[in-house]
């Protein structure tokens, strides 16, 4: 057994002489949740579209699921979950009616389709709307209504195209949850996503998509190290201790410490130092009133990134 | 390159839900009341008509497709008119539609192929028109039985039948054609405007057209290669092939559908009926071209769907 699921190497695609993914590699584990990040025009869509085979490849290689998606496509179909960015459903027919369509189109045996649909539906909470017309559904309803197509489909690797993409707050965590309870029963799951600190709650890895190219992948912490310059920081506040600041710098793995606002300090540091910072503060006789471990934001990482890169953009521009 | 699979995967599916979009939707519902509605004033003008005029004639039945009165044209020429119509509107949205209502990508990643979509739609568009011209078909023989109190005879039938399924073909090009629009554009208000243009040019300007054209290029002394000309190029248009088709077999009396020479009448019985098969054969080119235009049309709506970008 692989332990990839998808495995892409030197994967590009070019219209004309526009390069529009350049030779990114990457490979997704197979039970994990992996996100592709990056802003709109990077190339997100096109590689999930070269993944499914819905699009030809340029150059390099792919394999899902240890298929060619040019070569058999109808196997990696069969066993790959999609749902597009901004999903349609025929909206003439119900919620109902629709996945019954799919799951005679994937040939799913007549016996169990009802009892599948069922399922499925409840999972995503749509079971009261079952055989409503679809045109009367909202834009929650309908994303939850493609990811009840891919809980139906029964899939080993589900694909998600900007889930989150256009819905309100409560639905997007929401929907969240529902990606999260997909993973605990075993699907690996690709998403590609612009929101970020709502992506950063679900992924195990993610990539960063710029122009083309993979910029940064790993986890957010290990991208927080490399684009932030590494370390965490704890922050602590504090009241009234002689000499608080020194002796919190002198706790092994402390960088540097700064204090923005009396009795606030920030501590720079190669570890998660909470436990020693919190012994040195009543050591000191001082009364501890915050001490909080501020993770490196996905937002500010990205935003980093692109503020560096801008530049080199400019001149690829010119 | 060999892909791995059957492309027919997925086809009944596909046919079957097409058919049942199609047979429910409104859009359906007025056609259909259209054809029925024209159809049946102009057979009932038609019987009138024979009743009056024909008394002795071997053909009475067919009279009933072709007999006009004057301010209603003919059956065949309502037809010709309005199975086109039917056709284009089954097909101008099929795909784009598709594309609009951002199901494509989703139906696409479901394991079938693109051919099986395409295919599917086509024959599920054909299937509808196909019940409802057999439909309009039996209404018409029925109201004629009734009528006209004769019953036809086997021959009559059997050219009836032809004409039925030389209808079918007839209308199985303008699916073709609406349905390649259909890829290629990606609104359907345009490939709907597009469609009905090409048709309205092909139906009404181009047979009015191909004698000029032909006078402009060939040489204005030999009348007989001008007429052969100007109804070879008429002949690009499927409307005037429909035409053609329809004379030669509802019309058992003709002997040519091009300009007749002398040589060739010697020894002929001038208005004599022709056997089934000796029609069949005058019509074959034309029943050949109609066939060949649909799939031309489909084959090239295919390619096109086939390169297309499923992202919407």
């Amino acid at each position: 057994m692989n332990k990839y699921v998808i495995e892409a190497s030197g994967l590009t695609k070019r219209y004309g002489t526009s390069t529009v993914v350049d030779h990114i590699s990457f490979d997704v584990a197979s039970g994990e949740i992996f996100g592709v990040l990056g802003p709109n025009g990077a190339g997100k869509t096109t590689t999930i579209l070269m993944l499914l085979g819905l699009c030809d490849i340029s150059e390099g290689k792919v394999r899902v699921l240890d298929h060619d998606p040019v070569r058999e496509p109808l196997a990696v179909k069969r066993r790959v979950g999609y749902l597009p960015d901004s999903v349609g459903f025929y909206d003439h027919l119900s919620a109902a009616d629709n996945l019954h369509y799919t799951a005679r189109l994937i040939g799913i045996a007549l016996g169990e389709r009802e009892k599948r649909i069922e399922a499925a539906l409840a999972r995503v909470r749509l079971e009261d709307v079952a055989d409503k017309r679809v045109a009367t559904f909202s834009r929650g309803m309908r994303q939850r209504l493609g990811l009840a197509e891919i809980i139906m489909k029964d899939v080993q690797v589900a694909i998600l195209d900007e889930p989150t993409n256009g819905l309100d707050p409560q639905a997007s965590v929401e929907f969240l949850e529902l990606i999260r309870s997909l993973k605990s029963a075993g699907v690996t799951i690709l998403l590609s996503s612009h929101l970020l600190d709502r992506v950063q709650n679900v992924c195990d890895r993610v990539a960063l998509f710029n122009a083309g190219k993979i910029a940064l992948m790993g986890t957010v912490a290990e991208l927080g190290s490399q684009v932030l310059g590494g370390g965490f920081a704890v922050e602590v506040e504090a009241e009234q201790g002689p000499h608080l600041a020194l002796r919190l710098g002198a706790i092994p793995g402390v960088r540097g410490v700064e204090e923005p606002a009396e009795g606030h300090f920030r501590l720079l540091c190669d570890r998660d130092v909470r436990p020693e910072a919190a012994a040195e503060v009543v050591a000191a006789g001082a009364r501890l009133k915050r001490l909080a471990f501020d993770q490196p934001s996905l937002e500010t990482i990205y935003t980093r990134y692109f503020q560096s890169v801008k530049p080199g953009e400019a001149r690829h521009a010119a | 390159m060999r892909r791995e699979g059957s492309p027919w995967r997925g086809l009944g599916v596909v046919v079957l839900k097409e058919l049942s979009d199609h047979l429910t939707s409104a859009r359906m519902r007025v056609l259909e009341w259209l054809v029925v509605l024209t159809a049946l004033a102009a057979v009932y003008a038609a019987i009138t008509q024979v009743r009056n005029v024909t008394a002795e004639d071997p053909f009475l039945f067919l009279r009933l497709f072709t007999t006009s009165r004057d301010p209603l044209p003919s059956f065949v020429s309502f037809l010709g008119f309005l199975v086109p119509l039917m056709a284009i509107g089954l097909g101008f949205d099929a795909v784009n539609g598709e594309h609009n209502h951002r199901t494509l990508s989703r139906i696409l990643s479901q394991p079938i192929y693109r051919d099986a979509l395409l295919f599917g739609k086509f024959l599920a568009g054909l299937a509808t028109l196909s019940i409802s011209l057999i439909a309009l078909w039996l209404l018409v023989i029925g109201l004629g039985l009734i009528m006209l109190g004769v019953p036809p005879g086997g021959e009559e039938m059997a050219r009836a039948m032809i004409f039925l399924l030389v209808t079918i073909a007839y209308a199985g090009v303008w699916l073709a054609l609406a349905m390649l629009f259909s890829v290629v554009f990606r609104s359907p208000a345009t490939a709907a405007l597009v469609t009905l243009g090409l048709w309205l040019f092909l139906t009404v300007i181009w047979p009015a057209l191909a004698p000029g054209i032909a006078e402009a290029f060939l040489p204005a002394d030999n009348q007989a290669l001008l007429v052969t000309g100007a109804q070879m190029l008429a002949r690009l248009s499927p409307s005037t092939l429909f035409g053609e088709t329809v004379l030669a077999l509802l019309d058992p009396s003709t002997r040519t559908l091009g300009p007749v020479y002398l040589s060739q009448l010697q020894g002929a019985v001038m208005g004599a009926p022709l056997p089934l098969g000796e029609s069949v054969l005058i019509a074959w080119p034309q029943i050949v071209g109609l066939v060949a235009a649909t799939i031309i049309l489909f084959v090239a709506g295919y390619v096109a769907f086939q390169r297309q970008e499923v992202r919407a």
